[in-house]
């Protein structure tokens, strides 16, 4: 009796107890949420153009915010190092179209997969050899990211926004937008579409499947280094930062592996829920650091329900 | 030349279907056997054993265990690490409360706890298929690790968290602790992995072979026929978790010695799949090449700047070979993405019909 009451009575009389508190925790998740869906979209622009599973996102975030950290410490000024992150990212996504992709065109899934893991691999040596493997700070104000924070009083209690969340927030928001916008209203981001939707007429109609795999791998560098500011500024860079992409995963379950609606939803919920589950649940009940599996748990348990997500493309088979 | 089969005459069915279809091939496993059983071990020196023949002779079982699953029944699991650490647990388990138990025994044991988690994380396959099943795989692998770490009655309420393996000795000789022999340990091993892989070789072979060969190429169309999807599909979990159990139970107790959770991390289920992958999915053999390519690889790296007369910081070596290997990685899949095994088969084809090219 004590223990269920622990489960379903308690941490709901704390919520409402505490509703500023409350509130907190979900402005916290929201803030990790939307990372997550931002790698999470990074994944799901390439799953959808080319059928691959790109395990390689996460390292291409860390990738990312080093090589702008160590770019702005051999003297460049911080918006030029910005940009020169961005031909680095180009750089990366032609070369892994050249080498990678176009011998391995047509290959089962799971060597592709296997493929973007040896890309992991590859530039986790690369990123520790150029720049070190120790922390490094990530240039925040130099970039002009305000900080400090904004406190509101809710219900009369005390609720605490970093500068910085907000930021990236608002700033996630744009990105999001711009790419929706990208992909709805532009030819690159029709043909990106097309692509998804069946290889073979898009090839027919002239589509360049080279071209649109090296812009898919691009906009997903670029939404890597959005995703590398904002969290090594909240946390530093290193490559502990990798593990993010181990929480993208189970927001692709939630949201479906095709959906940029899925991402971005089951990226937030991810984030929210997670949070809440530690702090109510968690903690005082099983010891803490739950959120290592939370998610995939959360997102196994829909998965049961709807086999391609909640937002993914109805799986059709025949024999 | 060497693979000339002129004179080797089938005169039934049952001899055309036969594990050795070629007698070559037969003489060649009986060389390699021979350099398993006498030759390597008695000129190995301690850094051999250590570094590679117990490492492939481990990996070599983990990654039967995972081709079962993924390469066999095509049910892809990132989820490895966490299973081998299961076994490895169990048997830390078993040891401590039954101290008298013979480490045989234990070890082959501890597979059946792993085998009965692997079902209850397999469960979820019968509704999910592709990358959303490897993904559901990861909750097993991020769920156990850490209830490795917060179940303190798992590693016995030591303040350190970690497991010490104790001296154990098998018929008088010490096979697991501080005072165990290398050349025991290879021997405990050696039994154990030949064992499974005889049995493992037949399965394949069989009848639930077949069915897991079906299930894989297309499950509907093996439902269709009257396959037992359910059956199937766990029974592959089953299987492939035990043996995976096994391994990660003489993973700590034969060759770490010790074990933190975060031993058994993502990194340890990846570098099981690159064997499997890179040995070929779906062959037995190839198990044993990746396995010995990913052991031997890091070994020849961290040697060839000393040789050469490169003097590189240790830390950068380290770095440099992570990037290595990522590297080829890649090549092979390029390469030959059906892995080593494939590789062999076409080599192996050639000599069949040499000196014709066709």
């Amino acid at each position: 009796m004590e223990m269920l009451s622990k489960i379903f009575v308690e941490p709901f009389a704390d919520m409402v107890a505490a509703p500023d508190f409350l509130m907190q925790v979900i402005w916290e998740g929201l803030v990790s949420g939307v990372l997550y869906a931002l790698i999470a979209l990074g994944f799901v622009l390439i799953f959808r153009s080319s059928r691959i599973f790109n395990f390689a996102q996460g390292i291409m975030v860390v990738f990312a915010a080093l090589t702008l950290v160590g770019l702005h410490a051999m003297g460049i000024p911080a918006w030029v190092s910005v940009a020169l992150t961005l031909v680095v990212m180009f750089i990366i996504a032609v070369a892994i179209e050249r080498i990678v992709l176009r011998p391995l065109v047509g290959q089962p899934d799971i060597i592709l997969f296997m493929a973007t893991i040896g890309i992991t691999l590859f530039l986790v040596g690369t990123g520790e050899t150029i720049f070190g493997g120790e922390n490094k700070v990530m240039i925040t104000s130099e970039l002009g990211i305000p900080t400090g924070d904004v406190v509101l009083e809710p219900f009369g209690g005390f609720l605490l926004l970093q500068h910085l969340d907000i930021t990236v927030v608002i700033s996630a928001a744009l990105l999001v937008c711009a790419l929706l916008v990208f992909l709805g209203k532009t030819q690159m981001g029709r043909a990106i579409r097309a692509l998804g939707d069946d290889h073979q007429a898009a090839l027919s109609v002239g589509i360049s499947l080279q071209t649109i795999w090296v812009l898919v791998w691009f906009v997903s560098g670029i939404i890597a280094l959005v995703t590398g500011i904002a969290w090594g500024a909240r946390a530093g860079v290193s490559f502990a930062l990798e593990i993010i992409a181990f929480k993208a995963l189970p927001v692709l379950m939630l949201g479906g592996l095709e959906s940029i609606t899925g991402a971005i939803i089951g990226g937030l919920a991810i984030g929210v829920l997670e949070k809440m589950f530690e702090i109510y649940w968690g903690q005082p009940l099983l010891g803490g650091n739950t959120e290592v599996w939370f998610a995939y748990v959360l997102a196994l348990g829909v998965l049961l329900f709807r086999p391609q997500g909640l937002f993914g493309e109805k799986i059709i088979e025949r024999v | 030349m060497l693979y000339r089969i002129a004179g080797q005459f089938k005169t039934s069915y049952q001899k055309d279907q036969a594990l050795f279809p070629v007698q070559q091939d037969a003489w060649l496993l009986g060389i390699i056997l021979l350099f398993a059983w006498l030759i390597l071990p008695l000129t190995a020196s301690e850094f051999v054993f250590q570094t590679l023949l117990i490492p492939v002779l481990i990996y070599a079982l983990a990654a039967t265990g995972l081709n079962i699953l993924t390469g066999y029944a095509g049910q892809l699991s990132l989820g490895t690490g966490a299973f081998m650490g299961v076994g490895a647990y169990a048997c830390y388990k078993m040891v401590t409360i039954f101290p008298d138990l013979n480490l045989f025994i234990a070890v082959l044991l501890s597979g059946t706890f792993s085998a009965m988690v692997g079902v209850a994380f397999g469960l979820p396959s019968l509704r999910i298929k592709g990358f959303y099943l490897a993904i559901a795989t990861l909750a097993a692998q991020f769920f156990l690790i850490w209830l490795f770490e917060k179940w303190a009655w798992l590693y016995n309420y030591n303040a350190s968290g970690a497991i010490q393996v104790p001296n154990l000795d098998v018929f008088g000789i010490a096979v697991a602790g501080p005072l165990a022999t290398s050349m025991a340990q290879y021997y405990f091993i050696l039994i154990v992995v030949t064992l499974i892989t005889v049995l493992v070789i037949n399965l394949t072979r069989g009848n639930q072979g077949r069915i897991w060969k079906a299930t894989r190429d297309m499950d509907i169309a093996a439902e269709l026929i009257g396959i037992n999807l359910l059956k199937s599909k766990l029974m592959a979990f089953a299987v492939s978790s035990y043996i995976v159990g096994v391994a990660g139970a003489m993973f700590v107790f034969l060759w770490r010695g010790a074990a933190e959770p975060n031993l058994f991390d993502i990194e340890l289920s990846f570098r099981v799949l690159f064997i499997a992958i890179i040995g070929g999915l779906g062959s037995i053999l190839g198990n044993w090449l990746g396995a010995i390519l990913i052991v031997a690889l890091p070994v020849i790296l961290n040697t060839v700047p000393g040789v050469v007369g490169l003097e590189i910081k240790s830390a950068t070596v380290e770095h440099i070979n992570v990037m290595i290997i990522g590297a080829l990685i890649i090549f092979f899949l390029i390469v030959e993405p059906h892995g080593l095994a494939r590789l062999w088969a076409l080599i192996r084809e050639k000599l069949l019909i040499w000196p014709f090219p066709h």
